[in-house]
């Protein structure tokens, strides 16, 4: 795999085999030393033109498992507010000797720019571009739902068959898309679930089932219910009335929560907004794997950067 | 050039019968003893062994499978790699007699890369290396304790082993040596 860029066009196969190396990861984590020599000397480069603590953090945890060297740089504070451009950062941090770059970007479409420009000889993994995708987190939502269900049987397994429910602002979420291909790729059926003004247009042409009532997804029984952020910062015009319109509407609330089935999970990307999408009975309850999800993108991102800097082809990773 | 058999099945088993009667002669028993199995086939020998020492001691040593792809160190060279789960014993490899076992020892490096990954996993007593097939070319200062067969060979012919349990028939081949040369 020289690039991972998007969850659009991950095969099945290539897919569970990402899965399964993530599982090879997560071992290494309860072990007395929880770090491996396979990418000693190599250098990730964490290149983060827009704020995040929790993707930033688990790429740089994940590559120095892996014993690589990790230089990370913030837009905030950078010859970026200065104007510097992504082309001429990018050649800076190449120039230095970088064998990966790990990009987040506010630009929809960055990471593929990076990738196929030639500016770089580095592979590329996409961290989240724009509201275009944010593959490692689809990866890892997917990784959590099979563990969640499987447990110790997991490996090797798709989702067959399993029901999602992703609600909230699809529109401006990268998290949705990502998950709405790599789900689907592995046999499970998305349903989502927004206010009309927060579904992107062309979504009827998506492999999903899409509504705006929650209660009524909610007992339709979902194995998973993944509620997304309310992005306010990329809020640029009126998109719901109020915060508590929205809340009363799509927000998992604790009445809304009580009548949620006992074995459906509760997902959520983060960071959460309790008591706008999520409340905080919801976010803290034995039902909320918000956590895990942290834990495993940790493995997650551990397989990816393997496989990346190894040029591998997952699927002959997992013959 | 065609292949070549130089172990048969019945060669295989007896290999191994004799390796688990020295590694229980060596170990003055089969009591802290792990087979710890270098994946795929040195797993699969690793088992195999593991039954034999049972019949000759019940009760004798556990059996693990031990992953050392992500501590190559040759990962430019060689990108595609499969790795498999780690499977230690219950009781761990703290204070055991690690024996390691494969099916070919060659350059030594998977040999180099187990002993790190040990290193990750506990402080055994000792270990020890248990091997069906030593074809010589060492790159590093490393030799077999129990060895089902020594072949010397060119390093341009290539020693396969199959396995019942992965390959569908037991047997040793060696390809691409000069005819009749012995081995």
């Amino acid at each position: 795999m020289r690039h991972l860029l998007s969850t659009i066009g991950l095969e099945r196969a290539q897919a569970i085999a990402i899965l399964d190396l993530a599982e090879d990861m997560a071992d290494v984590a309860t072990r007395a030393v929880p770090k491996l020599p396979t990418l000693r000397g190599r250098t990730v480069a964490n290149l983060f033109f827009e704020d995040s603590t929790r993707t930033r953090l688990s790429f740089e945890a994940a590559a120095k498992r892996l014993s690589a060297d990790v230089i990370t740089f913030s837009a905030k504070g950078s010859s970026v507010s200065k104007g510097e451009s992504l082309k001429d950062t990018a050649q800076t941090i190449a120039a230095m000797g970088v064998d990966a770059v790990v990009l987040r970007h506010p630009a929809s479409g960055a990471a593929q720019v990076l990738a196929e420009s030639g500016w770089i000889d580095a592979a590329v993994v996409n961290a989240g571009d724009g509201t275009h995708q944010h593959p490692t987190q689809a990866l890892l939502d997917a990784y959590t739902i099979r563990k969640t269900l499987h447990g110790a049987a997991s490996r090797g397994r798709d989702l067959d068959g399993l029901r999602v429910t992703i609600v909230g602002d699809i529109l401006h979420s990268r998290v949705a898309r990502s998950n709405v291909w790599l789900l689907t790729a592995l046999g499970a059926q998305v349903h989502l679930v927004g206010p009309r003004t927060l579904l992107p247009a062309g979504v009827e042409s998506w492999p999903v089932t899409v509504g705006t009532d929650l209660d009524a997804a909610i007992d339709a029984h979902p194995d998973a219910l993944m509620m997304l952020r309310v992005q306010q910062e990329r809020m640029h015009a009126a998109f719901f009335p109020h915060e508590r319109e929205y809340s009363t509407g799509w927000g998992l609330g604790d009445e809304r929560f009580a009548r949620l089935a006992a074995d459906t999970m509760v997902m959520h990307p983060g960071p959460m907004n309790r008591g706008l999408e999520i409340s905080a009975s919801a976010a803290d309850s034995p039902r909320s794997v918000v956590l895990d999800q942290v834990t495993n993108g940790v493995s997650i991102r551990m397989a990816v950067l393997y496989l990346v800097l190894s040029g591998a082809d997952p699927r002959e990773v997992a013959a | 050039m065609p292949a070549r058999t130089v172990l048969q099945s019945s060669d295989i088993t007896r290999a191994l019968t004799r390796i688990s009667h020295e590694i229980l002669e060596s170990n003055r028993g089969g009591s802290d003893l792990v087979l710890l199995g270098i994946p795929t086939r040195g797993a699969v020998l690793a088992e195999r062994i593991a039954t034999l020492l049972d019949r000759i001691e019940p009760g004798a040593g556990t059996v693990g499978a031990l992953d050392v792809t992500m501590y190559r160190d040759d990962l430019d060279r060689h990108p595609t790699r499969t790795p498999s789960p780690t499977r230690l014993p219950a009781g761990g490899i703290d204070g055991k007699t690690v024996v390691l076992v494969d099916d070919v020892l060659y350059s030594g490096r998977t040999i180099r890369a187990a002993l790190d990954a040990i290193g990750d996993l506990g402080r055994p007593r000792a270990v020890r290396l248990a091997v069906l097939v030593d074809r010589g070319h060492r790159e590093l200062p490393i030799r077999a304790d129990f060895v089902g067969k020594n072949l010397p060979t060119a390093a341009v012919e290539r020693i396969f082993v199959k396995l019942v349990e992965t390959d569908g028939a037991d047997a040793v081949t060696i390809e691409g040596d000069a005819e009749g040369e012995s081995a």
